[in-house]
């Protein structure tokens, strides 16, 4: 089987049959060597088929095994996330597809401020065109940066765009029919925070931090085996950190006991420090976190206003699917600044306007 | 993995979220308005898959083209020479995806019953208003609505009323025994319980996850969750029947 992803970014240009000896970034996939295939090799295809096998004869012990209730549940709750999350993933590669194939580099150097600093919070606010959750926004925001969009104005729209979208803010105001400002705090804080991320790494960010999300270069290929190849590329790898995220959300949503939540809202810090982190580790899409927000009623409205800030920036699932996206050398500096700056940010716009 | 193999695995999944759509299967898992949505995504992943070995065919007959060579090596390893397959050490992150295909195809675990049910407080909420009820005896309600009727309007509405309540019963810590109906907003990871305690002519012998359909009337009795120490109303039984699981198993009346 090949990496999927490619270590080195620049893919138009003429190299070496073999792969380069010193890889500038250590943490990127080494491409394998070309391989000979003149005889016998245990090829992609010939596995898939035999774990398909192994799988529909074993199916019956592994239902067995499955049918304990703990198992059952961490099974249904993982199934449940990657089949919900699953067709904003593909709408959203369709969209990042098109995005890079159809849509030539200038539209997006004329339609963005020419100064980053303009460009963040023009692009924070174009999060609010995308209707859909976290997981369409991070191919999305790939293709933008591939698209030579500034990093910083990309991962503004990264940010915002999942929270701010009218979707989510009508669902937010359906959860909460007795708040309607929190519907107003859950957008400026969202805005904020995402704009101050951009901003924060238009002054620190340094481009080797970021692996470009590279990408076969369309010469010499027609458009349409340029998108597919694109289809098929973000389904598949990001399609596989998603089952990353899914995995860890089914596992805290069938292991831990909903008591230790009790314990946590009577204290106005660790109710919003246990609400960021839950917001992290549930990795609810954000079109549906403002009725499980609304749901802790034992919370203040400030640590649910953190709730539904974090959880569309940052999450387990978010994580991987941005590690995947953009580097994990990347996704390191990136998901701990985020959240501390979601964190403050949220509370910040709770003391003003809730 | 190669693209042979990836438009297999695409293929797969898309038929599996296509069935999952077409049947009731996929109400275990997501609300019902994902539907067309779920539709949608198996079609396009189908075609991603068709559309993967059709330009792998036209690339096998044309041949690489001088552009293309440059394709061949590490830029982009998944676009290798059709057929060819890199072995590399590092595993891809895509075969990741065989787990949910198996999973849904495979297993297709039931929908969240009584372990998650009593793991988790009920998730009860003052409604937005009581709509009038429909004459009838006995008369059919919602888990949600019975005991949201019985604690905020304190059963006035439900007064001299026979009703029917459908849910599958879980039993607490205590051995009490609750009628269940986990309530959905999105997807079964954020489904949240609402319970009845049942009392009066209860069947002796209470299976968990049984779906029941039971017959019994408003009493004033309440008592707590134990786990987040939310109102549950009391239903006082009168008959009570085992049902099969219903189509959508969870309770989607948040979403309208």
């Amino acid at each position: 089987m090949a990496p999927s992803r490619p270590a080195v970014p620049q893919a138009a240009e003429p190299l070496p049959a073999e792969p380069p000896v010193a890889d500038p970034h250590p943490t990127a996939p080494r491409p394998a060597p070309p391989h000979r295939t003149d005889g016998w090799h245990l090829t992609s295809p010939v596995v898939l088929t035999l774990l398909l096998l192994v799988m529909v004869v074993v199916q019956g012990p592994l239902r067995g095994a499955l049918s304990a209730p703990v198992t059952q549940s961490w099974t249904t709750v993982f199934v449940a996330v990657v089949v919900q999350a699953l067709p904003f993933l593909v709408l959203g590669v369709l969209l990042s597809a098109a995005l890079a194939v159809f849509v030539p580099p200038s539209f997006f150097a004329r339609a963005l401020p020419a100064r980053p600093a303009l460009a963040v919070p023009v692009a924070g606010l174009a999060g609010a065109v995308l209707p859909g959750c976290e997981c369409a926004s991070v191919p999305v925001a790939g293709a933008l940066v591939r698209r030579g969009v500034t990093p910083a104005a990309a991962l503004a729209f990264l940010l915002s765009a999942p929270a701010i979208n009218p979707i989510v803010l009508t669902a937010t105001a359906v959860a909460f029919p007795h708040d309607p400002r929190l519907v107003l705090a859950r957008f400026a804080a969202s805005l904020l925070v995402a704009c101050a991320m951009g901003w924060l790494w238009q002054r620190v960010g340094r481009p080797d931090w970021l692996r470009p999300p590279a990408h076969a270069s369309h010469e010499g290929r027609s458009r349409g085996a340029a998108f597919w190849g694109s289809v098929r590329h973000d389904v598949m790898h990001a399609g596989g950190f998603l089952v990353v995220g899914a995995t860890a959300a089914a596992t805290l949503k069938a292991l831990t006991p909903a008591s230790w939540l009790r314990a946590a809202a009577g204290d106005p810090v660790v109710a919003v420090l246990a609400l960021a982190a839950l917001a992290v580790l549930l990795s609810i899409c954000s079109e549906a976190d403002a009725f499980v927000a609304a749901s802790l009623t034992q919370f203040s409205l400030t640590a649910r206003l953190v709730f539904l800030v974090v959880g569309p920036m940052i999450d387990l699932k978010l994580f991987a699917l941005q590690a995947g996206a953009f580097g994990r050398g990347f996704a390191l500096r990136f998901a701990p600044a985020t959240l501390a700056l979601a964190v403050l940010g949220s509370v910040l716009t709770g003391a003003v306007l809730l | 993995m190669n693209r042979q193999a990836q438009a297999a695995v695409l293929f797969l999944l898309g038929a599996a979220l296509l069935h999952a759509g077409a049947t009731n299967l996929y109400l275990r898992y997501v609300k019902a308005g994902l539907r067309p949505l779920l539709l949608v995504s198996g079609a396009v992943l189908i075609v991603t898959a068709l559309m993967t070995l059709w330009f792998e065919r036209k690339h096998d007959k044309q041949g690489p083209t001088p552009e293309e060579t440059n394709e061949h090596h590490p830029p982009d390893p998944g676009h290798s020479a059709p057929g060819h397959d890199h072995a590399s050490p590092r595993i891809s992150v895509s075969w990741l995806l065989l787990l949910p295909l198996f999973a849904l195809i495979l297993v297709a675990p039931p929908a969240l019953g009584s372990y998650s049910a009593v793991r988790s407080g009920t998730a009860l909420q003052p409604p937005y208003g009581y709509a009038a009820l429909p004459s009838g005896d006995p008369l059919p309600l919602s888990v949600v609505d019975y005991a949201s009727r019985a604690i905020y309007d304190h059963g006035r509405s439900l007064a001299g009323r026979r009703v029917q309540v459908t849910g599958f019963v879980a039993l607490a810590g205590d051995g009490t025994p609750y009628l269940v109906r986990m309530a959905l907003n999105c997807c079964a990871a954020d489904a949240r319980p609402v319970k009845i305690a049942l009392t009066g002519r209860v069947p002796p012998v209470l299976r968990p996850d049984t779906w029941l359909r039971v017959t019994g009337a408003y009493t004033p009795r309440r008592t707590t969750d134990p786990v987040n120490g939310g109102p549950v109303p009391y239903l006082a039984v009168t008959a009570a029947s085992p049902v099969p699981t219903p189509a959508d198993p969870y309770d989607e009346s948040w979403n309208q």
